[in-house]
């Protein structure tokens, strides 16, 4: 497999980043972990904007994940973290399939709205399910790497390399999906959908087969961020947690797969010094922010490297 | 006889309004067909259910003597049978290459690849050459909304061609282009199409056009063919030129 220039750049980082970890303190450490969990579930939300499609109900899948990594481990005693995860990612994969066959015949608002209809109704069977904690939640259990255990203080900084690689392999995957005709064809059907059907596409088959894959990667994030808190609850499903994906998708952008990894971590960045220094009315904060983004950065922050990066070809090319 | 396409007693209601009444037509390979009529005559409408886009209240479409009645439009595509559009249905917001690309891989299979990049050397050779074909190589790398209305109706055209499809429906091709334009677009679009020997059904308002280019007229008026045969025996038809050119040489001889 040939790496291009973008996806060397994306591994080169994921490596300092992983060796930072070595050095920074755990707060930092445990800081990106949590952001890096939830960038793979605004992945899945850039997925389906890339199609046209804005979905506010993907907290459904981050919780799925969750929880069967939580249940997994408290039912079926299974402490490996591979496994754990690949339960995550399956079961969410199943459910999309099943889904997705609904919710890939509603566009724009509707599309929106079923999403955030699913994710409310899990959210309400977890709330009234005594068996696994109601709205408490429960806790997680200590995870495993192919028979490894690591101690309580290695646990951390092993969590955050492992969820670097993941994130890593995961962002050349997407991509060269993004790249892919596959890729292609889901901006193709947000560009002009009739178009894509007399090109002998089904945008239908497209869009489920994207609506399925953004599960499975937001699954990921939901079993990573289990494991790295030690505790789920319905909250995971909850409106404003996939609101919170939404917004860190509009501050990163949608043009490059690296978009949603620095806007989750500079989201976490900012709400973390924004609870510190305004604790009563920190969603101020984070609202102004947005804000911002929207007015001057319509295309997310994603857009201020690529326009450099534009206007250093241009200044190369002049000369 | 072996038609490509042939309708047998089509018929199309919207409500109270019939668009297309006991519509029979047979289309041989190879032929060039113009379709004339005025706003309203069942046209489009007739365009839009051959290519599926429209379920027919009655009557039969056969496509290479296969029925293709209720087949969505990606199925009749496939089939053969392509279609450009009165307004061009592009990807906007992409460059001219990647709507061709996109064409291009659309073409190629049912089930677009994950992985394997959308840019590759033979597709891009192949869509390059079908850009010189049509005279809009230096447009390549421009984005569909800097590119002028011309250019994007042979986009349009351009992107249903790439298919190699045995028919091709152009509704209008010449809608939105200027006077001075239509002749230099239609003699592009007519060489190329002749090249790669399809089948060809225009819909046109223009009769200098539409009897520059086609061996054969359907005049449609109120969603039925008025005339069918070759293209002056069909202008010369005094229900012709008393419904649908009429008009249209009044004008001309007012301006003259």
């Amino acid at each position: 497999m040939r790496l291009d220039k973008t996806e060397l750049m994306m591994l080169g980082v994921a490596v300092v980043l992983a060796t930072s970890g070595l050095v920074a303190p755990q707060w930092l450490v445990f800081l990106l972990t949590m952001a890096l969990a939830k960038s793979l579930v605004v992945q899945g939300v850039v997925m389906q904007m890339r199609a046209g499609l804005v979905t506010f109900g993907q907290g459904l899948y981050f919780c799925i994940g969750g929880y069967a990594v939580g249940m997994s481990g408290h039912f079926l005693t299974i402490s490996d973290l591979p496994t754990l995860l690949l339960i995550g990612v399956a079961s969410a994969v199943a459910l999309a399939m099943i889904l997705g066959l609904l919710m890939t015949r509603y566009r724009e608002i509707f599309f929106a709205m079923l999403s955030l209809a699913f994710s409310m109704i899990l959210y309400g069977m977890l709330v009234k399910s005594p068996g696994l904690g109601s709205t408490d939640g429960f806790n997680v259990i200590a995870w495993t790497l192919f028979g490894w255990s690591p101690a309580s203080g290695q646990a951390p900084l092993a969590l955050f390399v492992i969820i670097i690689a993941v994130s890593a392999v995961l962002a050349v995957l997407l991509h060269r999906y993004g790249h892919s005709s596959a890729g292609a064809m889901c901006e193709a059907i947000r560009e002009n959908e009739v178009r894509v059907e007399y090109l002998g596409q089904s945008p239908r088959w497209v869009l489920y087969m994207n609506y399925v894959a953004a599960a499975g990667v937001s699954a990921l994030g939901g079993g990573f961020m289990a494991l790295a808190a030690g505790h789920i609850d319905p909250e995971m499903a909850y409106w404003i947690t996939s609101g919170e994906f939404v917004f860190i998708a509009l501050l990163g952008g949608t043009s490059h797969v690296a978009a949603p990894i620095l806007a989750a971590i500079l989201f976490a960045v900012v709400r973390t010094y924004a609870i510190e220094l305004v604790p009563h009315s920190w969603q101020m904060i984070l609202g102004v922010t947005l804000l911002a983004i929207i007015v001057f950065l319509p295309k997310g922050l994603w857009s201020l490297l690529s326009g450099q990066a534009r206007r250093a070809k241009a200044v190369e090319a002049k000369a | 006889m072996n038609y490509i396409l042939e309708t047998r007693a089509l018929y199309k209601e919207f409500g109270a309004v019939s668009a297309a009444k006991d519509v029979n037509v047979s289309i041989s390979k190879g032929e060039v067909v113009g379709v004339i009529g005025s706003n309203g005559a069942g046209k489009t409408t007739f365009i839009n259910m051959v290519t599926g886009y429209l379920k027919p209240s009655r009557g039969e479409i056969l496509f290479n003597g296969q029925s293709i009645i209720g087949r969505t439009p990606r199925a009749i595509t496939r089939a053969g049978m392509a279609r450009s559009f009165q307004v061009a249905q592009l990807f906007p917001e992409l460059t001219v290459l990647d709507n061709l690309l996109i064409a291009l891989a659309g073409a190629e299979s049912p089930f677009p690849s994950l992985l394997r990049p959308l840019r590759n050397e033979g597709r891009i050779a192949r869509a390059d050459a079908i850009l010189g074909e049509f005279s809009i190589l230096s447009w390549r790398d421009s984005k569909v909304t800097a590119v002028p209305q011309g250019v994007r109706k042979l986009i349009d055209i351009a992107m249903a061609l790439i298919g190699d499809p045995q028919m091709l429906l152009l509704d209008e091709p010449t809608s939105g282009v200027s006077a001075e334009e239509k002749t230099q677009l239609m003699d592009t679009v007519m060489q190329v199409v002749s090249r790669h020997q399809v089948t060809v059904l225009f819909v046109e308002h223009d009769m200098d056009v539409v009897r520059r280019y086609v061996s054969r007229i359907l005049a449609f008026y109120s969603g039925e063919v008025l005339a069918d045969g070759p293209p002056q025996s069909v202008l010369d038809n005094a229900r012709v030129q008393e419904l649908v050119t009429g008009g249209q040489r009044a004008h001309k001889r007012a301006k003259a």
